[in-house]
């Protein structure tokens, strides 16, 4: 493609000129314009955003449709796996994929840090034109406004995300029941790993890649197998466990899994081993949980490991305490698996 | 993971539990001394495996909750001056000083970071001259090595920005004044193994010949702790008091030599105060003369100052075996993990932490 | 107290007793470790690291010997 090849070169500003971000870049006027035009309307590029109003004009297929709405501060911006451009477009396309949309459409609004490299803002703008080709949606309308030095971390994205629902299947909390069986669609815990490795002090030598992916042809895949999900939910922050409790305390049904079942690479364990971290509070940016009818998870299960091998049956959902995660330790003793306390500290006690 | 998951084998662990049923004839009152074995009995959910008559007390071992409120102060109060760079493990940045903890003067625009190592500490320092570096120096004798290379590099390197707020507890002079405490419960313990592995196993036989209780050192993983607790139940049964090594893979009687001739270098033997259950003789370490232009107290010419716990919590007896977490009227209301009341509570090794994470409610 | 992580030494370097360092993997995690306190850890050995120290190397024999004893129980 044309646009793939534009965008291996680099930064398009002149960069003699426009080597950091300045104040001017979000005054309005002719800098505005050119970083409009250089940066996002070349990254970007698609007929809607080149018409160039101010908000876009979308052809819209008919159906229930989905909006929804995320921002993104990350530090750093850069990490193993990601970036915040790539997290920015697969953290909204994947909230609408978890309403069983199909997203279409993007927003993206910046907020720069006057300071800020251009080029780093080059290479977050091409990494989300990549993510928005894997994902299928096109960056449609945006905005830029810049901060002065010293209040923002070099750049914090907004997106927001129209899809559009194209099947029967009603998903939600309200319909998760007794008998229903937990599922996870990957090994959990890389984001929040490759995020807090890149923070001082926390590395490990061999880098730990975030799991930041687009999930909609991983539900696409299942509903188009007929799987009758009940409800599905991303895991960000907060990890597995702040996911299992939400819905367990949305459904006012007891969530059971067993700690075994639960999938986490050697290198995801043996970080948390080191740092005295529980691995289902880590967060993911690529990994959902679904939870489906008795008699449909070994279908589910085997959709989801088609996509990711990793993915597995973890647990159950029962008629007992409502709101409560209980899980099956390792040796085959239960515990309640609570929320997560705030910050993710790691210990050494 | 080699040497872990060995030791978190289901079937094992069932055997074991079997075992300590089948031995056990009355009812017997454990400590497990250090926090890091609380933890993983409630993460594993050991105690579901026990039989109802062998009951688990968690002792003080955990260097977060009983680091003094004064010390948290001093903490905060060298923290917040803008020429300092504070480090410190993750744990100890949400324990509460008497009006607020290190992560709220972060928030406040402290320079508090977080580190993994002490060492890190002393990078910062060296990649920081203009500022002053200072660490939060806690732990047991477990972390007495780590802490004592950090203060020797910084003195090999001639790192005059860096500095050591110590606060170091000793395990023995614990198990002591547990044992001294006219109203103990405790009939036996499980040592912690990875004080241990540093210090070795000879202090703790006389404390075992004096008070008659069965102290067994013990690892970690869940088997470990099973192991140890049939150890120490078999011993309790057949009427002997005696230091057994469940962790014989980490710890060896004489414990780690190299790191005890530095620690003798870098550290001397002190009366230090422990948070909920107050001053005890002999039980802490403070830096040597030869070290003590590294300490951050002097440095920062802080004084002493009288300061009290909140007067509903306990966790000075939950500390001491007497009181569980849940005979608190504060538990779970007005202190939990988001706003803890008393260390206990904050640490994630902290009795109170651990009982609110995993056993607030029965699980089904 | 004290969390300390068993992890293979797969490379060490620095001569001097203080300064010796090492890589040291943790499952497939791999991190730096001061392994001042181990003189005698060689690579390959398993050691037991607190707070980026390493503070034993662990006895493989002792180990063996203790999961015997397990597998012994009845």
């Amino acid at each position: 493609m044309n646009e793939t090849k534009a965008l291996e070169i680099a930064c398009p500003l002149p960069l003699n000129d426009h080597r950091h971000i300045k104040l001017a870049h979000g005054g309005g006027g002719r800098m505005m314009q050119q970083l409009i035009e250089d940066v996002f309307v070349a990254a970007f590029d698609n007929p809607v955003l080149r018409g160039g109003h101010d908000g876009a004009v979308l052809e819209f297929p008919h159906g229930r449709s989905v909006l929804t709405t995320d921002s993104y501060v990350v530090r750093p911006l850069f990490f193993p796996g990601g970036d915040i451009g790539a997290l920015a477009v697969n953290g909204t396309v994947n909230d609408l994929t978890m309403c069983g949309a199909e997203p279409l459409f993007l927003t993206a609004s910046f907020i720069l840090e006057e300071g800020l490299e251009t080029e780093k803002l080059w290479r977050v703008v091409k990494s989300m034109r990549s993510a928005a080709d894997a994902a299928g949606v096109s960056i449609v309308t945006g905005d830029t406004k810049v901060v002065e030095r010293g209040h923002g971390d070099g750049m914090y994205i907004n997106t927001s995300g129209v899809g559009r629902i194209n099947h029967d299947t009603r998903v939600g909390p309200k319909r998760i029941a007794a008998g229903d069986v937990i599922l996870v669609s990957g090994d959990i815990g890389r984001h929040g790993m490759a995020v807090m490795g890149e923070r001082e002090g926390l590395a490990f030598t061999t880098p730990i890649e975030s799991d930041c992916m687009p999930l909609w042809s991983t539900v696409h895949a299942m509903l188009s197998a007929g799987i009758d999900i009940h409800c599905m939910r991303d895991a960000t922050r907060g990890g597995l466990c702040a996911v299992l409790n939400e819905l367990a305390r949305g459904s006012s049904l007891q969530f059971d899994v067993d700690e075994r079942d639960i999938p986490i690479s050697e290198s995801v364990r043996g970080a948390c081993e080191v740092l005295g971290l529980d691995a289902t509070h880590v967060a993911c940016e690529g990994r959902f949980v679904a939870i489906v009818p008795r008699g449909d998870e070994e279908r589910a299960l085997y959709v989801l490991k088609s996509q990711n091998e990793s993915a597995s049956m973890i647990g159950r959902v029962l008629d007992g305490e409502p709101g409560l995660v209980t899980i099956r330790t390792p040796i085959g003793g239960r515990r309640i698996l609570d929320m997560p306390a705030g910050e993710l500290l790691p210990r050494i006690c | 993971m080699k040497h872990v998951d060995e030791y978190r084998d289901p079937h094992a662990a069932q055997k074991l539990a079997q075992a300590i049923r089948k031995v056990v004839t009355q009812r017997w009152t454990i400590m497990e001394v250090c926090g890091g074995q609380t933890h993983a009995i409630v993460r594993f959910g050991i105690q579901d495996l026990l039989p109802d008559s062998v009951e688990l007390v968690h002792g003080p071992g955990c260097p977060v909750c009983v680091t003094p409120l004064e010390m948290i102060d001093k903490a905060l109060e060298i923290a917040t001056r803008d020429d300092v760079i504070f480090c410190s493990f993750g744990d100890m940045v949400r324990v509460p000083g008497s009006r607020a903890d290190l992560l709220g003067a972060r928030a406040r625009g402290a320079d508090v970071r977080i580190v993994y190592t002490p060492l890190d500490a002393v990078r910062i320092a060296a990649d920081n001259r203009d500022k002053q570096v200072v660490f939060f120096a806690v732990g047991f004798e477990t972390t007495g090595p780590a802490n004592a290379m950090a203060v020797h590099m910084a003195k090999t390197q001639g790192l005059r920005n860096f500095s050591a707020l110590v606060s170091q507890a000793l395990v023995p002079p614990a198990i002591e004044a547990i044992m001294s405490a006219p109203d103990t419960r405790v009939q036996g313990f499980l040592a912690a193994g990875h004080v241990c592995t540093v210090m070795g196993t000879h202090a703790y036989a006389p404390l075992a010949a004096k008070y008659g209780v069965p102290i067994v050192v013990t690892g970690f993983e869940p088997l470990d702790i099973l192991q140890g607790l049939y150890r120490c139940v078999l011993q309790l049964e057949q009427r002997r008091a005696q230091v057994e090594n469940q962790y014989e893979r980490a710890v060896c009687e004489a414990g780690n030599t190299a790191a005890q001739a530095l620690l003798e270098r870098v550290f001397r033997v002190v009366t230090r105060k422990w948070r909920g259950i107050g001053e005890i003789g002999e039980s802490g370490w403070a830096l040597t003369p030869e070290y003590e232009a590294f300490d951050a107290e002097k440095r920062f010419g802080l004084a002493d100052a009288e300061v009290s716990e909140p007067e509903i919590c306990i966790s000075g007896l939950v500390l001491q075996g007497l009181k569980k977490p849940a005979d608190c009227p504060a538990f779970g209301k007005q202190c939990a993990p988001d706003h803890p009341l008393g260390a206990t509570m904050v640490s994630g090794e902290g009795a109170c932490a651990a009982y609110y994470r995993y056993r607030r409610k029965r699980a089904a | 107290m004290c969390l300390a992580t068993p992890g293979q030494i797969i490379s060490i370097e620095g001569d001097d007793a203080l300064s010796r360092r090492g890589q040291v993997r943790f499952g497939e995690a791999v991190r730096d470790a001061c392994l001042a306190f181990v003189p005698e850890a060689k690579e390959g050995n398993y050691v037991l690291v607190h707070a980026g120290v390493a503070i034993a190397v662990l006895r493989e024999d002792a180990a063996a010997r203790a999961l015997d004893l397990l597998g012994q129980i009845e």
